[in-house]
């Protein structure tokens, strides 16, 4: 009986279809990165160094959580590199090292570590560190301000706080191509329409995000800002184009609202989820009182999308 | 082993192996030195057993352990009793492991040929519990579930295995002489066979109605055949003879056929064996045969860690040592190689929601596995539709954080049994 081959024994199935959370996770990061270079075309070395600040901000508190916590360390799974990324991606270039520390911080051990970790969070934690940093100094995210000290060959205001100071005239010197090529004042990652929507997809088709939540986020802001256009007031509101493309909308729309743990799995309540972020962006950027609705506006629907994900199909054999 | 697809939007698709327009004949495995066979009883010490070491043994003899019990195994060779030791199937179920020495001169019992021209429910009992593809015995039994319904697989339910199409292909004859003979001892009305679009013609000749079955796991699966294509849904929680309805194998039917037929009980398993490289390979092994048999007769080899599966890659059971038999049921035998077994992992769940497009009962997995890791079985399957699962595995084959997410439904599923069982005894 001894020296017996031992063989590995464990329950069915005995096959896995190879995914993995890290592979998730840097597949988001490639995805993402390209969106990032014409920020740094446009900011120079404040942009590098606030994404590489983040990204190793965010991976050394989680790594000092799971020290404290006594668990794994799970800064391998690449999650809190992502939301470094993510994070710096959001933020002005100009953004000072405290505030992008306290990002991360809120972010990693507020926004995820202290729900349990990856998967237990309500809500997505790079927009919880956002809307904290925002709300507690309101004069980081003025990108007007805060960009003041360079000299750019495009628009030199924020498309979103002209449009809300100045109305529909004041953008009218926006050209579409500009916004897609990220010739806009925006976060560090936020600009580059077609870099975004590229990664976006190339997500979409592998699979690693829901197009579902995408789609119907996009689609939302479209009818949206449409109905507004028409039925709002004349001259007062801009057309869904612009709301598309300027803002966060795009980087909600592929990285943000379809952050895992704080969204929606089945196939109606994510076009309910998608949706409720897109027509609520638009009410807080035409309505309400912020220059962008994007971050409250995919916030609010992380809080209703436990409710909302309990519409689903009937079970095989439930019996009601 | 096959992996998600480049394009991760598409469901998963894995295709059950179909078998050629005229496959070879099965490769026979030589007999070994001796044989190992399963009671489902246990040993007990203060009980006198009817059988000890050293007893000869005839084949095709009945072995009954002890007085007074319907439980007995059939020798599927002549020889003598070597040893009889307790043994432990998949959750800690008790069972006797019968080795029997076999002997040079191969010795029938005529019991069985004596009263197989006339088949009886008391004589099918008596004798067929232990055919190749283990027809369920319960079904000779008078029991107050009126079976209605047989449904025969002619479509292997796990991946690469082959053996049930296997037999529809080539043994409808057999197949037609068992529907007939239970039709006469069991009272049972209809037959459903279900086979893969390629067999439907084979599959008529054998008397039942035939239905066709998808091509993508886990369309064969029996409770997915029930609701899809009988439309006969079985409430969650209910079982297959609640609704009039006993999922047999091919390979049960045509060996009820043989034994009536031929009046001898059939003591060879047809299996399809899976080598390391997902080659299947169809061979014909006597009831009771060591893997390691098989084994030495393909020129396979299992190495240290690596995993020997009793059945296919999704629904198989992986076993300690080569020196496990084959079964009554083992339809199918595979070696994984080391280098390819996926590790599951302690990750919890991240709510990615492949699980639930995988699910093709509409589970709510997400959920449902956020109460099993926590121990809450009972919330589990009040409101998360636990007992709609139909095992198929799908979801942990999909699981991104690779947990191991089959396993806590089936673990859920014998704790709450458990607790039910012990409930009713204290009442």
């Amino acid at each position: 009986m001894f020296n017996q081959k031992k063989f590995i024994v464990s329950h069915a199935p005995f096959w896995h279809d190879g995914s993995a959370l890290s592979k998730k996770h840097y597949h988001i990061i490639l995805a993402a990165l390209p969106a990032v270079i014409p920020g740094i075309y446009t900011y120079g070395g404040r942009a590098v160094a606030v994404v590489a600040f983040s990204m190793a901000t965010a991976i050394l508190w989680e790594l000092i959580i799971n020290v404290i916590g006594k668990r794994q360390v799970s800064i391998g799974d690449g999650n809190a590199a992502l939301i470094g990324l993510l994070l710096a991606m959001l933020l002005p270039a100009t953004t000072p090292w405290w505030a992008v520390l306290t990002g991360t911080f809120v972010a990693v051990v507020i926004g995820k570590q202290i729900f349990g970790g990856l998967g237990g969070n309500p809500f997505n934690p790079v927009l919880l560190s956002i809307a904290i940093l925002s709300v507690s100094w309101r004069g980081l995210f003025d990108f007007d301000e805060a960009l003041l000290t360079y000299d750019f060959d495009f628009a030199m205001a924020y498309p979103l706080a002209a449009l809300k100071h100045l109305g529909p005239d004041g953008v009218a010197s926006f050209s579409v191509l500009d916004l897609l090529l990220g010739r806009q004042v925006g976060g560090i990652g936020s600009t580059c329409g077609i870099l975004l929507i590229a990664g976006g997809l190339y997500l979409v088709v592998r699979g690693f995000i829901r197009w579902e939540i995408s789609v119907s986020f996009l689609a939302g802001i479209f009818a949206t800002a449409l109905l507004f256009k028409f039925f709002g007031s004349p001259g007062q509101y801009e057309g869904p184009l612009f709301h598309l493309l300027t803002g966060y909308t795009l980087i909600g729309a592929f990285y943000l609202a379809t952050e895992d743990s704080s969204s929606p799995v089945n196939f109606i309540p994510m076009l309910i989820y998608g949706a409720g972020c897109g027509v609520m962006t638009i009410f807080i950027r035409n309505v309400g009182d912020y220059v962008d609705g994007v971050v409250f506006a995919i916030l609010l629907m992380n809080l209703v999308n436990p409710i909302i994900d309990k519409i689903r199909p009937k079970a095989l054999g439930k019996v009601v | 082993m096959i992996k998600k697809s480049f394009f991760g939007t598409l469901k998963p698709r894995l295709e059950y192996a179909i078998i050629d327009v005229s496959p070879p004949d099965p490769q026979e495995i030589p007999a070994s030195t001796s044989v190992q066979l399963f009671a489902g009883v246990a040993l007990e010490q203060e009980k006198r057993h009817l059988l000890k070491a050293g007893d000869p043994v005839k084949a095709g003899q009945k072995l009954t352990l002890f007085e007074n019990k319907d439980d007995y195994v059939t020798a599927p060779v002549s020889g003598t009793i070597a040893e009889m030791a307790p043994f432990y199937g998949d959750f800690g179920s008790k069972m006797t492991s019968i080795t029997i020495d076999i002997s040079e001169n191969h010795e029938i019992d005529a019991h069985f040929k004596k009263i197989a021209p006339s088949p009886t429910r008391e004589n099918a009992k008596e004798y067929l519990c232990c055919l190749p593809g283990r027809f369920p015995v319960s079904l000779f039994s008078d029991s107050e579930q009126k079976i209605t319904t047989l449904l025969i697989m002619g479509m292997d339910t796990d991946l690469l295995t082959l053996t049930q199409q296997f037999i529809v292909k080539t043994k409808t004859p057999a197949i037609k002489s068992g529907i007939l003979a239970l039709k006469e001892t069991t009272g049972i009305e209809k037959f459903v066979i279900a086979v893969p679009e390629t067999l439907s013609q084979d599959a008529v000749s054998t008397g039942a109605i035939v239905k066709p079955v998808g091509s993508i796991y886990p369309a064969a699966s029996p409770h997915l055949i029930l609701n899809d294509i009988l439309g006969k849904e079985i409430p969650a929680g209910q079982s297959f003879e609640d609704m009039g309805v006993a999922v047999v194998s091919a390979e049960a039917v045509a060996s009820i056929g043989t034994a009536y037929d031929s009046g001898q009980i059939p003591a060879k398993k047809i299996l399809t064996v899976i080598d390391k490289s997902g080659q299947a390979k169809m061979v014909s092994a006597v009831i009771g045969t060591p893997l390691k048999d098989i084994f030495t007769a393909l020129n396979m080899t299992a190495n240290h860690e690596d995993r020997i599966i009793a059945g296919g890659p999704m629904k198989g059971a992986s076993v300690y040592t080569e020196d496990h038999p084959v079964c009554e049921n083992t339809d199918a035998v595979m070696v994984q190689d080391r280098s390819v077994i996926p590790l599951i992992s302690d990750n919890a769940c991240i709510n990615c929601g492949e699980c639930v497009r995988a699910c093709p009962a509409n589970v709510p997995v997400n959920m449902l596995i956020r109460f099993l890791e926590a121990g809450q079985f009972m919330e589990g399957a009040d409101s998360y539709d636990l007992y709609s699962c139909i095992e198929c595995g799908l979801c942990s084959y999909v699981c991104t954080a690779k947990m191991p997410i089959l396993q806590y439904i089936r673990l859920a599923k014998y704790e709450l049994a458990r607790i039910q069982k012990a409930e009713a005894e204290n009442v």
